[in-house]
């Protein structure tokens, strides 16, 4: 399979007052097109960190990312902006839908970035609203939603720009089981229809839903699996 | 051509028409952004209205502040206007030579001592002569204050001044329409012989004859026996309040210069408190007027030196309106200059606290700022989401003021009138509409700039992970 994303001899380090403290300390992976990855790690491991500059929200100190075929390691701020418009869906734990927009609005701020908000684009937001099964809450406040309905918003943005990775940051830490249980079926569903899911998580019932396991330990890579999915 | 004035005219409104087309593109701005800055628009409107009391506490101080500039320079305006209205009533092409009792004569307190000063038929005679071409009139005139002699038509008495001049004082001081009915003194009143004629003011035909027309009924002075018919009565005016004395020009009486001099002779018994004074004075005032503004000061020039020539006391005084009407726009301009400089301050408290507002919904927002920045907004696209914000507050700030402060300048004049028996001159100084407004969103721009950068530039990690 084509490697979507990879990074080589990752680095970073961070700055405390005169003290440096390493998060990553040379990590090496190729994520292909189309797996679904669980990144998994006691807190301090360097999982944020890792999934931060594979989001391009951080630059790594040192070492190479190259995403969709382009190093986007030194990018500058504006640039990196566009490379996450265009290539990264995120989901977050707590949602972070914008309170005052509606649920098509919200699937549509990424498109509206990057000027392409047309009539068009704006009849897929609504379809991609009804793929995950919000279509009668359209216009729908997230506070006049369930947790796993704000998390399908969620969800639906990250799929708008038709990224070439989505990150998941612990979709369902924040839903009960049976919610946890329908968003993460909801991710397989969209894996096996060929997206490319980088997930962190701690939880190990939630990691089985993956096909592959990266686990990390003191900013290196521990251990780094394949494995049937549990489902 | 090319003075200075008429380029500061110019430079003035290509700086009204510049601040006209920018408050024009403020508010078509949303329209001409492109999909991006309409949401921009809706998204600060809607923020806005989610906070409604917030935003209208931090939109009210650029309400008051616009309302200020509009409302403080309607008033300074209204008032300078009036003052130069005035100043133009007496004519900016004039002259005014009156004749002053000297010092040393003052302070004698002789019996039956006549002071003798003033302006002569002299003088008259030789400014008749010596000033050419430039001169359109010359004007005397004998003033007789109106404590000396009362009006008195049948059994009714009022104090007026009594004025013996020649016709064209309607000229000089521009009562041709002023009359309320009848006409003004003619040329036939004085030649060939003398008519006892008389144009009374408003307050002294209402006086004398309340309930009826004045016209052909005759008047007195006290003392004197020779009847008065009166020919005309004019409208009424506003006091002169320009000079140092208020003239009450709707408590004078008009009458042939020839006739008062028949009629009351050049000495003038003055009856102050315990003493008896008594006054020769040929012509209280004589009025130059010349056909052009930049003849004023030569031939002002010219009579100084025959003056100062001929009379042996200073008992003249010579005043050109001219100089106050410069005085005036000078003081017009600087007294412009610090109104808006007070409304303008009142504009930059309103925008502090437009400031203090945002940068509180720049920090509350701060884990929006962080959603938006993860899905693809850059550094501009986030500071021009708070900036149109900020813009959005004093923009509508701006047009709510600007409404009530021409509401404000119409019914305040209207209310001082009514109940508090006050004149209150107003006049909508159309330029300051724009100077506001434009101001109000400039105020946006500045302190909105700073919480949009702050914005900005905040970190998309931390501002993520924010609370």
């Amino acid at each position: 399979m084509a490697v979507v994303a990879q990074v080589i001899d990752l680095v970073k380090n961070y700055q405390m007052e005169s003290v440096t403290v390493p998060a990553l300390r040379g990590v090496t992976l190729a994520f292909e097109r189309g797996d679904f990855i669980a990144l998994m790690g006691p807190s301090g491991s360097g999982k944020s960190t890792l999934l931060n500059i594979l989001g391009c929200l951080d630059r790594p100190t040192a070492g190479t990312y190259i995403l969709a075929g382009r190093d986007v390691s030194q990018l500058s701020d504006d640039a990196l902006s566009e490379v996450r418009g265009r290539y990264i869906g995120f989901i977050f734990q707590s949602y972070n839908l914008i309170p005052q927009y509606t649920v098509v609005e919200n699937i549509e701020v990424p498109l509206l970035y990057q000027g392409r908000l047309n009539r068009q684009t704006r009849r897929r937001c609504i379809e991609l609203a009804c793929l995950v099964g919000l279509g009668d809450r359209l216009d729908h406040r997230p506070t006049q939603l369930s947790g796993g309905q704000q998390q399908r918003v969620a969800i639906a943005r990250a799929l708008v720009n038709d990224p070439e990775i989505i990150l998941a940051d612990e979709p369902t830490g924040n839903l009960d089981s049976k919610t946890s249980d329908e968003i993460m079926q909801l991710l397989c569903a969209l894996n096996d229809a060929g997206r490319t899911i980088i997930m962190v998580t701690h939880e190990n019932d939630i990691a089985a839903w993956a096909r592959r396991v990266v686990r990390l330990r003191d900013g290196r890579v521990e251990a780094d699996y394949r494995m049937d999915r549990a489902a | 051509m090319w003075d200075r004035q008429t380029i500061l005219g110019i430079l003035s409104y290509v700086f009204y028409a510049g601040l006209a087309a920018a408050s024009i593109l403020v508010l078509a701005a949303p329209f001409l952004l492109g999909v991006k800055g309409r949401r921009c628009v809706t998204a600060a409107v809607r923020s806005l209205w989610l906070h409604k009391m917030r935003s209208f506490l931090s939109v009210l101080g650029i309400i008051i502040g616009t309302l200020s500039v509009i409302v403080l320079m309607a008033f300074g305006e209204g008032s300078m206007h009036e003052a130069l209205e005035e100043i133009k009533k007496q004519g900016a092409t004039n002259i005014i030579i009156t004749s002053v009792k000297p010092p040393e004569e003052a302070s004698t307190t002789r019996r039956a001592f006549v002071a003798r000063y003033g302006l002569t038929y002299d003088d008259l005679r030789y400014y008749q002569e010596a000033l050419g071409d430039q001169v359109v009139s010359i004007l005397p005139l004998r003033i007789m204050p109106a404590e000396v002699r009362p009006v008195l038509a049948g059994n009714r008495m009022v104090q007026g001044r009594v004025i013996g001049t020649r016709p064209h004082y309607a000229v000089a001081f521009g009562l041709e329409n002023a009359l309320a009915e009848g006409r003004f003194l003619t040329e036939a009143d004085e030649f060939p012989i003398p008519a006892n004629v008389a144009v009374i003011g408003s307050d002294i035909a209402q006086t004398l004859f309340p309930g009826e027309s004045p016209l052909g009924k005759s008047i007195k002075f006290s003392g004197k026996d020779r009847a008065f018919v009166v020919v005309g009565v004019l409208k009424s005016r506003h006091p002169s309040t320009s000079g140092a004395i208020i003239e009450q020009f709707n408590n004078d009486v008009y009458i042939p210069l020839e006739a008062s001099r028949a009629l009351l002779g050049e000495t003038q018994f003055i009856r102050a408190t315990g003493a008896r004074s008594a006054e020769q004075v040929q012509l209280h005032q004589i009025i130059v007027t010349v056909r052009e503004m930049s003849q004023v000061r030569p031939t002002a020039e010219m009579i100084r030196e025959q003056l100062s020539r001929y009379h042996l006391k200073a008992d003249w005084d010579i005043k050109i309106p001219l100089d106050r009407l410069e005085q005036a726009e000078r003081t017009r301009m600087r007294a412009r200059i610090l109104l808006a400089a007070i409304a303008g301050i009142s504009l930059l408290v309103g925008g502090i606290g437009i400031m203090n507002i945002m940068l509180a919904s720049v920090t509350e927002r701060t884990r929006e700022i962080g959603i938006r920045r993860a899905l693809g907004a850059k550094r501009s696209d986030i500071s021009l989401q708070f900036l149109t914000e900020a813009i959005a507050q004093t923009t509508v700030g701006g047009i709510v003021g600007v409404i009530l402060g021409l509401l404000m300048v119409v019914i305040a004049p209207f209310v001082a009138e009514r109940f508090f028996a006050t004149h209150l001159p107003a006049k909508i100084h159309v330029p300051s509409i724009f100077l506001a407004f434009f101001f109000a969103v400039a105020v946006g721009v500045l302190f909105g700039w700073y919480p949009a950068r702050r914005a900005a530039y905040l970190d998309p990690i931390e501002a993520l992970r924010h609370e």
